[in-house]
């Protein structure tokens, strides 16, 4: 593990330390998206550029995804350094996004952040993907002590920080919300274009339903279920039930389920904020759900502005600095990534 | 029939509200399942009656398991309220994070006891948190908000309602959530006995595996 102190003095150091800025990049390909983002050490974030791997036909298939990640990454980098106006010599330290995610990419990235510190002789931090995701929100959203409900393709989970750690009070015991989502509507014929998700068609047939059919709502404890939620809708889509009554179905009972955790988390902790992030966090109806709980439990709601919802660059760039700035490196023989690198094991030194 | 004397509110939950009144005479908790404006109302009817119904049952039912749980006295469906009785004494919650260690030990074999009576029964409670239990002066555990419950004898539905038991001791006693657990489901094995106990360990882990991001679950 390199100390701070020593790996500054590799960099090249300028004559006076307060008078310039240092810099992050970080690197995110945990699924789809290869980006990479450039944050100064006082949490400005100069850049944020990505490139996404949009499947032909079906869901992410991860070694095309990989594949994109590799031949993208380059220009990605580049694209990323120009925007925010500095050159590789610059930079101070490179993280990337170790876990959780898939493997092929998540490999893909680290690959390219290893070789860029390798290169220019900067420390390495990995940082966790979902630390990340409530990081970056705090940053932009401003809240410091919230509730967080992180909802994507690939994660569905209510944390709270509570004694040097994000603790997890309610997830999913099977699939993802986005994931649900996107595969009703892959199972309806929709299909994934650049600039309309699924989950963004599924909302916008959602407005355009009227009945609410009976779905399976199933909530255990704090976590909830949506798998069944998921083989009910399909089966009712094939006995010819109005796609638009089953998107608005589908979105009520899913969003009712995770509002509903996320109140019992909120009246749990007692605290004070509620932030909504991950890829779903882009639904109007999910945030205006959120929106009234947050309300009734005096409680600030905030939604992460939709750049820095998805997954990003930047904000594997900003945790990489609060790692860096407490003293956190990951050494290269330790910088293999985690597929399954759970949010809760994940110390946080740079709170409290 | 309804001679509820003024009602005072003691607890704003996040699904119910309850309120402290006097009931001929008694101390009675009247949970009342408010409407949540976030969810559409056909929903939050069928959410809020549903458990309104089944929660006094399986109540009732948990004590021929020989699992105390407060008396009811009356349900009202359309207000989606259930007047009980209120049971003295502290919420488990409170107390195991500075109980000396054999006392924390004595707790958590006697949850397990009353977790295996109640599955062994076909009960899930299906929201075991230590705020869900009441310890009274004279020493028995109560249990109650049996609104995600159901009656069920599968493994499947046994393994979850562990599992959430061991996920509410992680997030609320991590210090020693471990010790708890073992100490929960040694009293739990003794009750359902060691057969069916194993049967239940191995499905808790299987769930573990399903879920995204553990670290056991191999490629």
């Amino acid at each position: 593990m390199y100390p701070p102190k020593n790996v500054k003095s590799m960099n090249n150091m300028p004559a006076d330390p307060k008078n310039e800025e240092s810099y992050c990049l970080g690197i995110e390909s945990s699924a789809d998206d290869f980006g990479v983002g450039v944050a100064t050490f006082k949490g400005e974030i100069l850049a944020n550029k990505s490139d996404s791997y949009i499947p032909a036909e079906g869901g992410i298939h991860p070694r095309e995804a990989a594949r994109h990640h590799a031949e993208v990454a380059d220009k990605v980098v580049k694209d990323a350094l120009t925007a925010a106006g500095i050159k590789p010599r610059d930079l101070s330290v490179i993280a990337f996004s170790q876990g959780p995610g898939l493997g092929p990419s998540l490999r893909t990235g680290a690959t390219v952040a290893r070789a860029l510190a390798s290169y220019l002789e900067i420390p390495l931090v990995g940082v966790n993907h979902s630390v990340a995701h409530i990081e970056i929100g705090k940053l932009k959203t401003g809240v410091v002590d919230p509730v967080t409900l992180y909802v994507s393709g690939g994660n569905t989970m209510v944390t709270a920080f509570e004694a040097g750690r994000y603790r997890v009070f309610g997830e999913t015991l099977d699939i993802a919300l986005g994931n649900c989502l996107d595969v009703f509507a892959r199972e309806a014929g929709l299909r994934h274009r650049k600039g309309l998700p699924l989950g963004a068609a599924v909302e916008q047939l959602a407005a355009k339903g009227k009945n609410l059919v009976s779905l399976p709502y199933v909530v255990k404890g704090m976590d909830l279920s949506l798998s069944g939620l998921l083989t009910a809708a399909t089966a009712m889509l094939q006995k010819g039930c109005p796609l638009e009554d089953l998107c608005y179905s589908l979105q009520e009972t899913a969003f009712s389920m995770v509002t509903e955790v996320t109140e019992r988390a909120l009246a749990h902790t007692e605290k004070r904020e509620v932030l909504l992030t991950g890829g779903v966090a882009a639904n109007k109806r999910l945030q205006s759900m959120l929106g009234v709980i947050a309300e009734e439990h005096d409680a600030v709601f905030h939604v992460v502005p939709l750049e820095f919802a998805t997954d990003n660059g930047a904000m594997i760039a900003w945790t990489g600095v609060l790692a860096y700035t407490h003293g956190l490196t990951t050494p290269l023989a330790e910088s293999y990534v985690k597929l399954r690198w759970r949010v809760d094991k994940v110390d946080v030194p740079w709170i409290r | 029939m309804d001679t509820l004397g003024a009602r005072r509110l003691m607890k704003k939950g996040a699904e119910a509200s309850l309120y402290l009144a006097e009931w001929h005479g008694l101390k009675v908790v009247v949970k009342v399942r408010i409407p949540k404006k976030y969810r559409p109302p056909a929903l939050d009817v069928q959410i809020r009656t549903y458990r309104t119904v089944h929660e006094p049952q399986l109540m009732h039912e948990a004590k021929a398991a020989e699992v105390p749980t407060p008396l009811i006295y009356m349900v009202n469906v359309p207000e989606a309220s259930i007047t009980m009785q209120y049971i003295e004494g502290q919420q488990i919650k409170q107390l195991l994070n500075r109980a000396p260690e054999e006392t924390r030990h004595e707790l958590c074999m006697k949850i397990g006891d009353l977790i295996g009576k109640l599955h062994r029964q076909g009960l899930i409670h299906g929201d075991l948190t230590t705020s869900n239990m009441i310890l009274s002066p004279e020493g028995k555990i109560y249990f109650i908000d049996f609104g995600l419950g159901e009656k069920n004898s599968e493994v499947e539905a046994q393994g979850v309602d562990l599992h959430l038991m061991k996920r509410a001791l992680q997030s609320t006693h991590y210090m020693f959530w471990e010790e708890c657990f073992k100490n929960v489901l040694s009293g739990y094995s003794c009750v359902v006995g060691a057969d069916s106990a194993e049967k239940v360990y191995e499905k808790i882990r299987e769930i573990e595996r399903r879920g995204r991001y553990v670290e056991e679950r191999k490629q």
